[in-house]
């Protein structure tokens, strides 16, 4: 039942405290939806590491799987699943994806 | 390509039976919509578990044939 692209799909979760799986690269985003949600991550100066799921297609449907989300972008946080484009767009416009990246300890210093 | 907004509606009112849906139809093209979907099954639980009711109730449908479904969900006030 366990998919074996799921290892690798936490390996890179864990590899930072903030992961976008996106399609595209932040600087060339090939959807509209992961350049809003790099956009956001730009604007809140939080320094954050993405996959880009067009150069591996394992990781691509794995993901959808893993998460049980079927969309891409995909943000993580610490381990764990905040979501996709409208909701971390939501929580940027309410001012709440600010206070869960502080209250995870990831300051915007960091970046400098 | 894409699907009737009347589909999607129908597809979530059949899981979500109290569900008040708002569906618009961004491009005209029965392919990029947005919609927002008030129930009560929603209250108390986190959005990301709220939108993946909704995406159950499409039957894996988002993400397939439906490209882009900007959703934004709640239970009434």
């Amino acid at each position: 039942m366990d998919n074996p692209v799921f290892a690798e799909i936490q390996t890179h979760i864990d590899s930072a405290p903030v992961m976008l799986f996106m399609k595209g690269t932040p600087m060339f985003p090939q959807c509209g939806f992961s350049a809003r949600v790099v956009q956001i991550l730009k604007h809140t100066n939080i320094p954050f590491k993405s996959v880009n799921v067009l150069e591996d297609p394992e990781i691509r449907d794995g993901i959808k799987e893993f998460s049980n989300w079927p969309t891409i972008p995909q943000l993580y946080v610490k381990g764990e699943f905040i979501g996709g484009c409208d909701i971390v767009t939501e929580m940027y416009q309410s001012g709440e994806l600010q206070s869960l990246l502080s209250d995870k300890g990831i300051s915007q210093d960091e970046a400098a | 390509m894409g699907m009737p907004a009347s589909e999607i509606e129908a597809l979530i009112k059949a899981s979500l039976p109290d569900a008040q849906i708002t569906i618009e139809d961004l491009a005209g093209d029965n392919d990029h919509f947005a919609a927002t979907v008030i129930s009560e099954a929603f209250r108390g639980i986190p959005r990301v578990r709220q939108h993946q009711l909704v995406y159950a109730a499409l039957q894996g449908r988002m993400g397939g044939e439906l490209h882009a479904l900007a959703l934004q969900t709640s239970a009434p006030e």
